[in-house]
């Protein structure tokens, strides 16, 4: 009876075993899937994107336009901060959303090499072709297929401050880094130490060296770095370095000293700027920052302002941004008819009136926008001389995209140590090389 | 269980009728693995499946699943932050599950024939209810550095600053070459020594309008003579920043100022305050040069708050909330092994003279042996898997409040690293099998 027993839990192991090795196939979903282009409406989808709260009711109406104009059912799933843990888990298990809307082209990226996505069709291409200026459809772009159509668009190269502050020490937005310098000492000296960083989100920081970047190395440096075909022990990023380090190597200029900045989240660092009294006078980061002093903070309209990032060197107005590009995981014909129908300015339209939005759709009237200063920034994103994708949303998840690791962790101990750019060049060096 | 199928015909024998009873045996062995069947498929697919799985792709690449050998455990022991994650491991268990029984100890001894000890029991226990995310939540709140919300720090607050809270001026500081330079103590002196007869302007900056004290007024020059020394501290900021270093219109004195003046040879020869314009006249000062200094008392920043989620802190500070969530575990399970302790024991102890320590020691302790290993085992088990209170942490200090299982899950699913995920994974496991097995040991001892 012992060997009976034993027999069965043997058969019982050698199954899973069997089972294990056997079923590690990624699967895609099915590849099969022929085109409906017969006229009737093609079947519901499931659309994935990070927005909840208000941005999800501005992205559920253009998704309602979308399904007044061809007839398509949508759902609409949050996806949770980590996009790439929810999409990856859900590809794994073979259940992907139809459509998702990807915050990071490095993700576009990983994802299109691994299989998981479905090329643009010919609607689509035309769509961009049309409406889109060719750096927006290269970006959307791997190897030279389209994949992605950039919905949202995000302008990083806007530098947010209390205008009240800015009376009260006498000084006007520089354009300069060193009128910004100069400007920094004053307000210090009027009472309110001049910008609030938010240390505390690594991602924050990348924004921050990638303005300066862009600025004193160039365009062709920018995006040599971003394909890692030059290291990070190069000696423009030590420069950019050392011009990051003239600002906050003195604790004065930040709120709450670099201990603090380190521990003050995005969110928290914009409160600060607008609190009563106020803690910091200015907070550099995206457009975005815009939402959320409209909705965390009490600053009325006229209460802020922003600036473009100061130049660094003679380069010309550079514009670092971001955006949200929405890509096909299944076959299903109603997601390229989304993504067609996402690239056309009556999409942007909807979301674009209602605020807290930017769209890199150059046939969108910029009259739609709600405010003077989303016109502005919009504006900045789609005239910019020099117009590059943020460089950490472009590397690889483990290097640029995770909390604790690689470019957020090096940017943090730097912030540390501001006087040491030649270790944090080294670190970063040493963690991108892992990751390429 | 060798029964045959001749065993089983009714009526026969003395011991028919218990044999009628008994189904034959090889039919009971199918009808229990029946029975076993649903929980064996539910095992097998839910733990034993993923568990050959991981270890199987920790021998794969990342993503096509080809074999490529000892590849990812290579790429895992050069990753510096898995090597920082491991190191805190290795402090949380070296620590927690220590700390945790002693405090349950203490806790079941102390309560134990306390009128009011199940009340007691039910406060420490509480925290149990709550989820590690929660308990997360609250003390990050609790954590908060600024003494006017962070519940720590504004205790502290109240003990400290009893021995003298914040200066005047906090924030206060100089320009840079102006007239006066600030010591690292935070006083503020002049560079140039003056004579008796004259007026120091000492200049302060990083003042905001709103901290200017209510009664204070324009800023201007006392009028001195023979033997006294003028000296003014005013805000000196104008709109656009004036010229530094002259009192202007528009700039405010600082009340409340406390000056000192120093003679050659460094000993304070007389001090003041300032008053509503910033002036204060020292009188009766004899000899000369002397420095003017506004005290460093005037910049005392009080206390400040300790930083207890800053880099350095934050691991033994995330170890305190997870004692304060699972003392109360162990003050229960304790505290029924010391119920459960025979008095007769403690009698003939206290009967043979020994005083309460040494019956404690030397009776109680060694009783309670087991119930105290089951305690201590438990939280090294639950202590080796902590993940989710990790994610109290700000994100600056996420790299050194790491441990293993936030690790594998940053590595697997944010990073997309599967491969080395699963070689961290396979890790866990090599590390929690030892101590099941002396768990599993223990249990089978207990029964036999």
């Amino acid at each position: 009876m012992h060997h009976k027993r034993r027999l069965w839990a043997l058969l019982f192991a050698l199954m899973l075993v069997l089972a294990a090795c056997g079923g590690g196939e990624v699967d895609t979903g099915d590849d099969d899937g022929g085109d409906d282009d017969a006229g009737q409406a093609s079947g519901p989808i499931d659309v994935a994107a990070v927005w909840t709260g208000g941005e999800q009711e501005n992205f559920e109406a253009v998704l309602d336009a979308f399904t007044e104009e061809t007839g398509v059912e949508t759902t609409y799933r949050p996806t949770g901060d980590d996009v790439g843990a929810f999409l990856g888990t859900q590809i794994e298990g073979g259940s992907p959303p139809d459509v998702a809307m990807l915050p990071q082209a490095g993700l576009l990226r990983d994802l299109a090499g691994e299989g998981s996505l479905t090329p643009a069709g010919e609607d689509v291409q035309a769509a961009m072709a049309e409406h889109f200026s060719p750096d927006w459809t290269e970006l959307g772009s791997v190897d030279g297929e389209l994949y992605g159509v950039y919905f949202k668009a995000a302008n990083k190269s806007t530098w947010w401050y209390n205008t009240a502050v800015f009376e009260q020490a006498g000084v006007e937005p520089p354009t300069t880094w060193d009128e910004m310098l100069e400007a920094a000492g004053t307000v210090n000296a009027s009472g309110t130490p001049f910008v609030s960083i938010g240390g505390g989100d690594g991602w924050t920081l990348t924004d921050w060296f990638e303005n300066i970047y862009i600025q004193t190395a160039g365009p062709e440096m920018y995006d040599q770095l971003a394909t890692h075909e030059i290291p990070w022990t190069d000696e423009s990023v030590i420069e950019a370095l050392e011009v990051f380090a003239q600002l906050v190597g003195d604790e004065a200029n930040i709120a709450g000293g670099t201990a603090g900045a380190l521990q003050t989240d995005f969110p928290t660092s914009v409160q600060q700027v607008f609190a009563n009294p106020p803690e910091a006078a200015t907070v550099y980061e995206g457009d975005f920052v815009a939402g959320v002093i409209t909705g965390e903070t009490n600053a009325a309209e006229g209460d802020y302002d922003f600036f473009n990032f100061p130049q660094v060197g003679d380069a010309g107005a550079a514009v670092v941004g971001g955006g949200d590009v929405a890509v096909a995981l299944s076959d299903e014909p109603g997601a390229q008819e989304l993504l067609a129908f996402l690239a056309t300015p009556e999409a942007a339209e909807v979301w674009a009136s209602a605020g807290g939005f930017t769209s890199p759709n150059q046939s969108l009237d910029t009259s739609v926008y709600p405010d003077d200063l989303t016109r502005r920034s919009a504006e900045a994103v789609a005239g910019a001389d020099t117009f590059r994708f943020d460089l950490s949303d472009l590397q690889p998840a483990q290097f640029g995209g995770t909390v604790g690791k690689g470019l957020f962790l090096r940017f943090q101990d730097f912030l540390q140590n501001p006087d040491d750019p030649q270790a944090a060049a080294q670190a970063l060096e040493r963690d991108a090389k892992r990751a390429f | 269980m060798a029964s045959t199928a001749a065993d089983v015909r009714p009526g026969v024998g003395p011991r028919a009728k218990m044999e009628i009873q008994r189904p034959p045996g090889a039919a009971k062995r199918w009808l229990a693995l029946l029975f076993l069947l649903p929980a064996l498929f539910l095992l097998g697919a839910i733990v034993v499946y993923p568990t050959i799985d991981t270890i199987a792709q920790s021998f794969q690449h990342d993503t096509s699943r080809a074999w490529v050998g000892l590849a990812n455990y290579e790429r895992a022991a050069q990753a510096d932050t898995i090597i920082t994650a491991l190191k805190n491991n290795a402090v949380w268990v070296l620590s927690a599950p220590a700390i945790i029984t002693s405090l349950g100890l203490m806790f079941a001894i102390l309560t134990e024939r306390v009128k009011y000890s199940t009340a007691i029991k039910i406060i420490v226990f509480m925290p149990m209810a709550i989820s590690f995310l929660a308990t997360g939540v609250i003390w990050r709140l609790m954590y908060e550095p600024s003494p006017s919300q962070g519940l720590i720090n504004a205790a502290i607050a109240k003990v400290v600053d009893v021995t003298g809270g914040a200066g005047a001026y906090p924030t206060a500081t100089v320009l840079p070459d102006g007239a006066a330079t600030q010591e690292p103590s935070g006083a503020v002196t002049l560079n140039e020594p003056i004579q008796a007869g004259e007026t120091a302007l000492l200049g302060l900056t990083a003042i905001g309008e709103t901290d200017v004290p209510e009664d204070a007024v324009q800023a201007s020059q006392p009028e001195v003579s023979g033997n006294s020394l003028g000296i003014v501290v005013w805000r000196d900021f104008k709109p656009g920043g004036g010229e530094p270093g002259v009192v202007e219109e528009g700039e405010l004195g600082l009340p409340g100022a406390q000056v000192e003046v120093l003679d050659s040879s460094g000993a304070v020869v007389a001090s003041g305050t300032t008053e509503a314009d910033g002036s204060v006249v020292l009188d009766d000062l004899e000899g000369g040069p002397f420095t003017p200094r506004v005290a460093a008392a005037t910049f005392s920043q009080g206390f400040t708050g300790i930083r207890w989620l800053a880099a350095d802190l934050v691991t033994p500070a995330i170890i305190a909330a997870f004692c304060w969530m699972w003392g109360g575990f162990a003050l229960v399970v304790i505290g029924a092994g010391l119920a459960a302790l025979p008095r007769d024991v403690l009698e003939a102890a206290r009967v043979d003279g020994a005083n309460e320590w040494q019956t404690f020691r030397y009776v109680t302790l060694p009783l309670l042996g087991p119930v105290l290993g089951v305690v201590f085992v438990t939280m090294v088990i639950n202590v080796l898997k902590i993940f989710d209170i990790i994610f109290m942490a700000p994100g600056a200090s996420q790299d050194e409040a790491n441990v293993i299982a936030v690790e594998m899950v940053r590595t697997a699913f944010t990073s997309r690293q599967y491969g080395v995920g699963s070689v961290i994974a396979v890790l866990i496991f090599a590390l929690v099998i030892p101590i099941m097995f002396l768990n599993i040991r223990r249990f089978r001892r207990q029964e036999t």
